[in-house]
């Protein structure tokens, strides 16, 4: 067991992967000799060669496109976008093409590949560089979407989506990369896509959250045992296409109220999906209105006035005393 | 410091052998073989009279929206015929003669025409992508299957279609840029049949051609008379050969021209006059080509007419099993969503499947 941060427990998994299988490659930009601007790729070039850790030029479209022709042909694409507020130059590859390939071919042609990229807030960064469009790809038929919230989720999920028959988008919170080391495991392991977590079990209210938000929600729930005597059960998504309804439904029977919490902007996001599956199938379970705890439908600020758009724990925490108080 | 000059070598090749009156350029004359040049003859010909029937069929409303090839065969025959079968191609939408040199049955096109995914499953042994629709975005692909046989330590190619108004596209110039850099075995094939729907080639680009746009990402383009198909067809094989020996990218020009609509949708006296294609018509890739291969005593009227009666049963034949297909299964886009289902889309297929049974619409 080594303690690592998320960067280097994503590196690992992309080691082991290229390690394994002769067919898996990584393209993207400047993750090569540089290592890649957030270092997940560091070392690998060194390791496994120009030929298969592919520095590309500057080209998110080309990235994504490539990708699609190498998994066409044979391989195991790794595409890293550098910044998930680049990837809309290959928005059309991915809606056009990476998603419907085994549709339109009857199965004939599939793509086992991924495009991984950091996303969401909190790092001081600029323009472009913070926001959080995961419902994009998740409205989009076809595609699997994964958003690890740990150093050994996102090893085991990053595992699973390389070696996925299907297309999968890594969404992984940027913010977390450095912020926490936990004990990945020796051997490699896989995490299922499709399957949440339960973070904590607890009896009176029910978090949903993701990506770098499950941190914010465990704090919330640590407050409220602490403040309040309340028992609040968390879920770790992990996986937003497929989403874990089961999961989530089980648990509302259980406690009979939900917050569900992204920093994704409100206006159709996860957050809607998730109290629309719950309004469909468990409203006999709900004794009081969901809450959503997210970032306003409004364009997500420069860093200077980021945490104030963050959902916070003491946020989280005053939409769990209305909805208990209900 | 005086101002210099950076030199680069502007050179655009241009190369027509055969002409437009059917007169052969001896010197250029690649005297290939009878037997190879009454196939390319059989293959521009099927390509012909199939396109013929299904604008037929549009007329009928036996399938939808179609876009026809006519005019384009020398271009796509000429080219598809340059690679073996280990090669692939990446291909647009306006590729039917590629694709019956490919290996693909007539009956595909009245399949993808007719609102069918059957029309794009590619047949097994046949490394071709299905058709792609949105403008130039094949070009990465291409480049990307290229990248793999290079890191696979093949000699194969990858030919990658496009059109004129597809060179104006963020992809291709991406895929350009990416093939440039890494020296891929991929040759950009683009037909330049001067219209991008209504848009003038002229009003695409202002480069005086669209070969020297090769120049740019530092390899070579030519221009070629794509509607001779020795022409094409010694071009596609220098490529393809550079290509394979690790020499490289190359774009081909094929100047051709769109005799008909762009789809059966279009009106072309919109943006284009009838005097126009009457001056193309003369240049028809066909009639030059059957003049060639007469006076090569490749051919002759009775062994054309023996091709045509071939062409028509095979075409026939093709639109029966259309026609007689009964695999329409409307639950289908959930059996290739993904390789396993998800909970939730096994849940929405059997939501969909009550639905439709209600409708009654399946038993």
């Amino acid at each position: 067991m080594a303690m690592l941060t998320m960067v280097k427990a994503l590196n690992l998994a992309l080691s082991e992967a290229l390690r394994e299988d002769a067919d898996v490659v990584l393209l993207g930009e400047d993750i090569g000799q540089d290592g890649g601007v957030f270092r997940v790729t560091e070392g690998l070039l060194e390791e496994f060669g120009h030929d298969r850790v592919i520095d590309t030029p500057v080209a998110e479209a080309a990235i994504a496109g490539a990708a699609v022709g190498m998994a066409l042909y044979g391989l195991r694409p790794v595409a890293e976008m550098q910044f998930s507020g680049f990837a809309y130059q290959a928005f059309h590859q991915v809606e056009g093409h990476v998603s419907r390939f085994r549709n339109r071919t009857r199965g004939r042609y599939s793509l086992p590949m991924v495009i991984r990229m950091p996303y969401g807030a909190g790092i001081r960064a600029i323009e472009h560089h913070s926001e959080s469009r995961e419902a994009y790809y998740a409205h989009t038929p076809g595609l699997k979407v994964v958003i690890p919230s740990t150093p050994r989720t996102a090893r085991a999920l990053l595992r699973a989506a390389i070696f996925d028959p299907d297309p999968v988008i890594f969404y992984e919170p940027k913010a977390v990369y450095r912020a926490m080391r936990e004990e990945v495991p020796d051997e490699p392991e896989a995490l299922p896509i499709g399957k949440a977590r339960i973070v904590r079990e607890g009896s009176d209210i029910t978090f949903v959250a993701y990506g770098a938000m499950v941190r914010a929600a465990e704090e919330a729930a640590d407050d409220l045992a602490d403040l309040d005597g309340v028992s609040a059960e968390v879920i770790d998504l992990l996986s937003i296409a497929p989403m874990d309804t089961a999961t989530i439904l089980n648990s509302v029977e259980k406690t009979g109220r939900l917050v569900v919490i992204h920093e994704a902007p409100r206006r159709c996001g996860v957050g809607a999906e998730v109290s629309a599956r719950v309004a469909e199938s468990g409203i006999e379970h709900l004794c009081a209105p969901i809450r959503r705890v997210t970032a306003y439908d409004v364009l997500f600020p420069y860093f200077a006035r980021e945490r104030a758009h963050l959902p916070s724990s003491d946020r989280i925490v005053g939409a769990a005393r209305e909805v208990l108080a209900f | 410091m005086p101002r210099k000059t950076v030199e680069i070598e502007p050179r655009v090749e241009y190369l027509s052998i055969l002409d437009e009156h059917g007169v052969v350029d001896a010197a250029l004359d690649p005297r290939l073989d009878g037997d190879l040049l009454a196939r390319m003859f059989r293959y521009m010909l099927a390509t012909r009279r199939l396109d013929e029937r299904l604008i037929n069929l549009q007329r009928q409303g036996r399938i939808g929206t179609y876009g026809p090839t006519r005019g384009q065969e020398a271009a796509q025959i000429g080219t598809a015929m340059s690679i073996g079968p280990e090669d692939w191609t990446a291909q647009a939408f306006r590729e039917m003669g590629m694709m019956l040199v490919r290996g693909w049955g007539m009956h595909m096109p009245m399949f993808f025409w007719g609102g069918h995914e059957e029309g794009n499953v590619v047949p097994e042994g046949v490394n071709d992508l299905p058709i792609a629709v949105p403008v130039s975005s094949q070009t990465l692909h291409g480049v990307g299957i290229a990248w793999a046989m290079k890191l696979r330590k093949t000699n194969n190619v990858c030919l990658t279609y496009l059109g004129d108004g597809g060179t104006s596209e963020g992809d291709f110039h991406e895929a350009m840029n990416f093939a440039g850099v890494y020296s891929l075995p991929v040759v950009f094939i683009v037909q330049n049949n001067q219209f991008a729907i209504s848009h003038p080639r002229r009003m695409q680009t202002r480069s005086k051609t669209l070969a020297q746009k090769a120049l740019a990402y530092g390899f070579n383009g030519i221009q070629v008379d794509g509607n001779d198909i020795l022409a094409v067809y010694v071009a596609a094989r220098e490529a393809v050969e550079k290509a394979r020996s690790g020499g490289g990218p190359t774009l081909i020009e094929c100047v051709t021209y769109r005799l008909s609509v762009h789809t059966t949708a279009d009106d072309p006296t919109k943006y284009r006059s009838e005097e126009e294609v009457r001056q193309w018509e003369k240049r028809d890739p066909l009639i030059r080509f059957k003049k060639y291969l007469m006076e090569r005593n490749v051919l002759d009227d009775a062994s054309v007419a023996g091709v045509e009666e071939d062409i028509r049963g095979q075409i026939k034949e093709a639109v029966d099993y259309y026609e007689a297909y009964e695999g329409v299964d409307p639950v289908d886009p959930f059996r290739y969503c993904l390789a396993e289902p998800s909970a939730e889309l096994v849940a929405q297929q059997r939501e969909f499947e009550a639905a439709m049974r209600a409708e009654g619409l399946m038993r």
